[in-house]
């Protein structure tokens, strides 16, 4: 189990947190959730209950308003997430060459399921809303940087995890 | 007006219209799922797809939404079109792929849109032959079930529940096809008008709970019209019967009264009328048996007879049955079960109405004003169904300024919200503690209820100053408006807050202004009592010794202090309580007789602007003392008087003899239909026509089928026979059309969609000008109340659940009722030394009683708040001053009566 630790940003976070909300105007604070959920992930590795509770009470908003939109965009990661998080184009055009084919190879290889961490602390993935690269499926894309990697098949997923995994 | 083209032939429209409400109003079926005609359009379903042409000699069209187009001057459309029938039928598809094989299991299985969509689109073969997605229910309290399986994303729950309702526990997560609406964790919905989801939902997702424990299918139900019986608002409802026992309340649409919609309190309360509390046997306090109905009633007769009878009526009971006990007793001993503050307040709130300074508002008109002010009334626990429609008053300015400066059309729903955000037209809200339209108020105001009144009275100078400059906000507000309403009412208990009201619409009238005036009420018979015009119950006092006291469906303990009471109680040599439901003064009569519940019985009752509305028998129960209560007191008056008993005696006959005897009250008989009233000379059926186990369900008493029971006081039949058509809207058991199996075949039954009702929407305002009644002075004392050290003034505070005495006995409603609490400020806790959660003794008339103490912050270092109407709290009955301690160790706590 991992500990309890306090959900609060740093003092510089903290001050992000001050100039993304003065770029709204006054009592539109709620507009600033999108970049405040991406600060918070990053600074807290994923969108739990508890980040995204505190966030609310960054903006005053109720926190359902904040669960409503974080559930929304796949890029927030509502469950604990591993260092590289394969996130997989699952729309209909990469479906049709594969995605889910890709998607089996990973649970296999990483032998984790989809939402999973793997033992190492490593790798997590997830499937995604279209990635706009329908010519090139199957995608998939790795955050933060959002590196994409295209025209998927099972000798290059083997060779992409090679890779990441050599790089620790 | 505009032409429109519907395949090649021509129709008058209205203009500004969409086209899917203008085809619906003209009679074509057209699927939908997202629009509601409460609602507006979002044009998220993609459903109501139609082809739409440039001009005549535009073949090919194009596909839009006919929810989202507006009703040009001359609009060419087709419905039937091949591609726009194509277009439809795959978007059905395609929501019914995810939709689970569940009908027969399923709640809304016989009434549920979905289906009626589907059937009607043509959709008939499933294609997709994939696993369907699953999700999670969450449980959301008693009254509301979740089956989030059954969602085909239309968003309306959210729409209604978010935009129109103002929840905030209800909201959509995630996208594409594992979208899911729920609460954030399982919880109970924290709206009043969370039932209203069940018909909103267009299949099975949110249905009613209370139902599910005695489920039946629409199609197997016995309805009746009625009238909601908790609060004063008179919304109209349509009950349910099934096998002896009242299942089901549905809201009944009225354009001028309550709409789509009703409350949580008016749909689950009904349960009160199968509790374990309901008296379905006569008892004499002696020997506390049953006994024979004749001998009972003969008994009750022949004391009559021989002593001096006193009546004292209820504002919970029907005008008939307040009448046939002011017949039996005679006219000088029939009092009104109201104590003299309350009888002064409902004679003020006539007054006002019969002034006619003000319009008087209707529930559903209040939408049309665009400067309210609310003095001291509570409106979403008192008159919940009012708070939704001043939610939707405040949009009214917004949305005009929205038509005015980008021509955007009322039904747009989705784009007016954007443009509007959260801008809103004036709500000023004066009152002793927060209330839930705080949030939609432009300022709010927490003082005392004399407070209030003089605040009020100064709103009244300012408006009337003839200076030019009004520096007062609210009233300069008021001044602006095109419409400025008024809404007050008596659950203060005070009276100058009345008298406040009145001087400011006086003051508005002055300057040229027509303000509307809307006044809430305690029952839903309370306006009907107080056109009764008869004393209150301090008159009765004299005449009570050795008197035989009828107290009709009332509860004395609950107007009066426990001391009065008893002081009633005990003066009478024998007392009689024709009741539907036990109290503390039923279970001290004498004679006790069960009578029908508003399910059970025929009657009228006056709603808060005095618009005489009718309810009929949803069934008639095996038990027969379950009549209603008018038949049982003019039975006895005719053995009284020794004439001879009319077994035939209909609710028109005791009408025409009531609005002889008080011309105030005429027109009642037009409320409704008259029971001789045939449609091709067939009576309209309460049953649906595919209604089943007729023959079965008795077959185990008798299997010969008995003759079906006879309604000698309606046009209705009591079974499936009848007239096949819409019937007269008085007379309308139940929205059916065939095709329109669910709630949305409203939309046959109005003149225009969101319209009245064919023949109008039913019920008659009966409070004119010129009334005979004279006017009483209002006491104008608005001077402060002086407090001595330690002593408080104890004001209501009033819950939806629990606070009203019949929907309380509902087990549903039970479970939501609060906890008793004394609220006080920070200043009152630490005055007396108290932390949150502690428990204070509160001194009044020389007892003593306990409560757990809570924090009101935002109220005023005088006021002691307590929850009004539990049994825990019932020695409080109008405001009074107190005296507060902290409960110290040792003390015993005097308040046993309640335990």
């Amino acid at each position: 189990m991992l500990a309890v630790k306090e959900i609060k940003f740093s003092t510089e976070a903290l001050k992000k947190v001050d100039e993304i909300i003065a770029r709204y105007p006054e009592s539109r604070q709620k507009s600033a959730l999108l970049p405040l959920l991406h600060l918070a992930q990053a600074e807290f590795g994923w969108c739990s209950t508890e980040v995204m509770d505190y966030v609310a009470s960054l903006l005053n908003i109720n926190p359902i308003e904040v669960y409503e939109v974080a559930s929304f965009y796949t890029m927030y990661h509502l469950k604990p997430s591993g260092k590289y998080v394969l996130e997989v184009c699952r729309t209909g055009p990469c479906c049709l060459v594969g995605a889910e084919k890709i998607i089996n190879i990973l649970e296999n290889k990483l032998g984790v399921k989809e939402g999973e961490v793997t033992p190492d602390g490593l790798f997590s993935f997830k499937g995604v809303e279209c990635l706009a690269a329908c010519g090139y499926g199957p995608v998939l894309q790795i955050g933060p940087e959002y590196t994409f990697y295209e025209n998927l098949t099972e000798e290059s997923v083997d060779e992409l995890l090679t890779q990441l995994r050599n790089k620790n | 007006m505009a032409t429109l083209y519907i395949d090649n032939r021509p129709y008058d429209v209205k203009e500004g219209k969409n086209l899917l409400e203008t085809c619906l109003t003209l009679g074509f079926d057209l699927p939908y799922f997202c629009w509601h005609p409460a609602m507006g359009s979002v044009g998220a379903c993609r459903q109501c797809a139609i082809k739409i042409f440039k001009d005549e000699n535009d073949t090919a069209g194009r596909l839009v939404m006919s929810c989202m187009e507006p009703v040009g001057k001359e609009t060419r459309i087709s419905l039937d079109h091949p591609d726009a029938e194509k277009f439809r039928k795959s978007v059905i598809e395609w929501l019914m792929t995810n939709h689970p094989h569940d009908c027969a299991v399923c709640d809304e299985g016989g009434s549920c849109h979905l289906q009626d969509m589907t059937v009607m689109t043509g959709h008939n073969y499933r294609r997709f032959e994939f696993p369907k997605r699953t999700y999670v229910n969450q449980y959301l309290g008693p009254l509301i079930n979740h089956e989030m399986n059954r969602c085909i994303q239309c968003y309306r729950c959210v729409r209604f529940y978010k935009d129109y309702a103002g929840g905030k526990d209800l909201d959509v997560y995630a996208a594409h096809n594992h979208v899911y609406f729920g609460r954030e964790k399982d919880g109970i919905l924290e709206s009043e008008f969370s039932g209203n989801l069940a018909e909103i939902c267009p299949t099975g997702v949110f249905t009613d709970k209370t139902l599910k424990q005695h489920y039946s299918r629409k199609w197997d139900f016995t309805f009746a019209p009625s009238v909601c019986q908790h609060c004063s608002l008179g919304c109209n409802i349509i009950a349910g019967e099934r096998y002896g026992e009242l299942r089901q309340i549905t809201s009944r649409y009225n354009g001028d009264v309550n709409g789509y919609f009703i409350c949580d309190r008016g749909r689950f309360g009904y349960e009160a009328a199968n509790s374990v509390d309901r008296i379905y046997q006569p008892a004499l306090k002696e020997e506390n048996v049953s006994l024979n109905q004749e001998y009972i009633i003969n008994d009750i007769a022949a004391l009559l007879s021989t002593s001096n009878c006193v009546g004292i009526g209820s504002p919970r009971a029907s005008l008939e049955s307040n009448f046939a006990l002011q017949q039996l007793v005679g006219n000088g001993n029939y009092y009104s079960g109201w104590s003299d503050e309350e009888h002064r307040l409902n004679k003020a709130a006539l007054n006002i109405l019969q002034n006619r300074t003000a319009e008087i508002v209707s529930l559903k008109q209040i939408e049309q004003y665009d400067s309210i002010l609310i003095l001291g009334e509570d409106l979403t626990n008192t008159a919940p169904m009012a708070a939704l429609t001043v939610r939707q008053a405040v949009r009214k300015k917004p949305v005009e300024n929205a038509q005015q400066n980008i021509n955007l059309a009322t039904w747009h729903d989705a784009a007016l919200r954007e443009y509007i955000q959260q801008r809103h037209s004036d709500l000023f809200i004066l009152h002793p503690h927060s209330t839930k339209l705080d949030e939609i108020a432009t300022q709010v105001s927490y003082s005392t209820p004399h407070e209030i009144a003089a605040k009020g009275f100064t709103i009244a100078a300012a408006i009337d100053a003839t200076a030019d400059q009004v520096i007062d906000q609210i009233a300069t507000s008021l001044l602006n408006a095109q419409k400025p309403l008024i809404i007050t009412g008596t659950s203060l208990f005070n009276e100058p807050l009345l008298a406040a009201a009145e001087a400011i619409v006086k003051a508005l009238k002055k300057r040229g202004k027509q303000p509307g005036i809307f006044i809430t009420q305690a029952d839903c018979n309370s306006m009907g009592l107080a056109m009764m015009n008869v004393p209150p119950l301090s008159s009765a006092f004299s005449k009570l010794s050795d008197s035989t006291l009828i107290i009709l469906e009332t509860d004395l303990y609950r107007n009066l202090s426990t001391e009065k009471a008893d002081e009633i109680m005990n003066l009478p040599k024998r007392i009689i309580v024709f009741d539907h439901i036990k109290s503390t003064t039923s279970e001290k009569a004498d004679i006790k007789v069960p009578v029908g519940m508003f399910s059970e019985a025929d009657g009228t009752i006056v709603n808060n602007e005095g618009r005489a509305q009718r309810f009929f028998q949803v069934f008639v129960p095996k038990n027969e003392w379950l009549k209603e209560s008018w038949r049982w007191l003019s039975l006895l008056k005719a053995l009284k008087d020794g004439k001879a008993i009319d077994e035939n005696l209909s609710i028109s006959n005791i009408q025409s003899t009531l609005v002889e005897a008080l011309p105030q009250f005429r027109g009642i008989e037009d409320a409704a239909l008259s029971e001789d009233f045939r449609l091709n000379g067939q009576k309209v059926p309460r049953a649906p026509h595919r209604y089943s186990g007729r023959t079965a369900m008795l077959s185990n008493e008798n299997v010969s089928e008995p003759k079906p029971p006879q309604d000698i006081d309606s046009p209705m039949s009591f079974t499936m026979e009848g007239y096949r058509g819409i019937p007269p809207s008085s007379v309308t058991p139940f929205f059916w059309s065939p095709g329109w199996n669910s709630v949305q075949s409203i939309n046959k039954f109005q003149i225009e969609i969101g319209g009245p009702l064919h023949d109008g929407n039913p019920g008659v305002r009966l409070v004119n000008s010129n009334s005979s009644i004279t006017p009483i002075d209002f006491e104008q004392k608005t001077e402060k109340i002086s407090l001595k050290e330690f002593e408080w003034q104890l004001v209501p505070v009033y819950h939806i659940f629990g606070s009203e005495e019949l929907s309380a006995k509902a087990p549903a409603i039970a479970e939501l009722t609060p906890k008793p609490y004394l609220g006080l400020n920070q200043y009152s806790l630490a005055k007396l030394n108290l932390q949150e959660n502690d428990m204070a003794t509160i001194e009044h008339h020389g007892r003593a009683y306990q409560l757990p103490v809570r924090l009101r912050a935002e109220i005023n270092n005088e006021v002691a708040l307590i929850l009004f109407g539990l049994p825990q709290t019932a020695f409080f009955v109008k405001p009074v001053i107190i005296k507060i301690r902290p409960a110290s160790n040792g003390i015993t706590n005097n308040n046993s009566k309640h335990e």
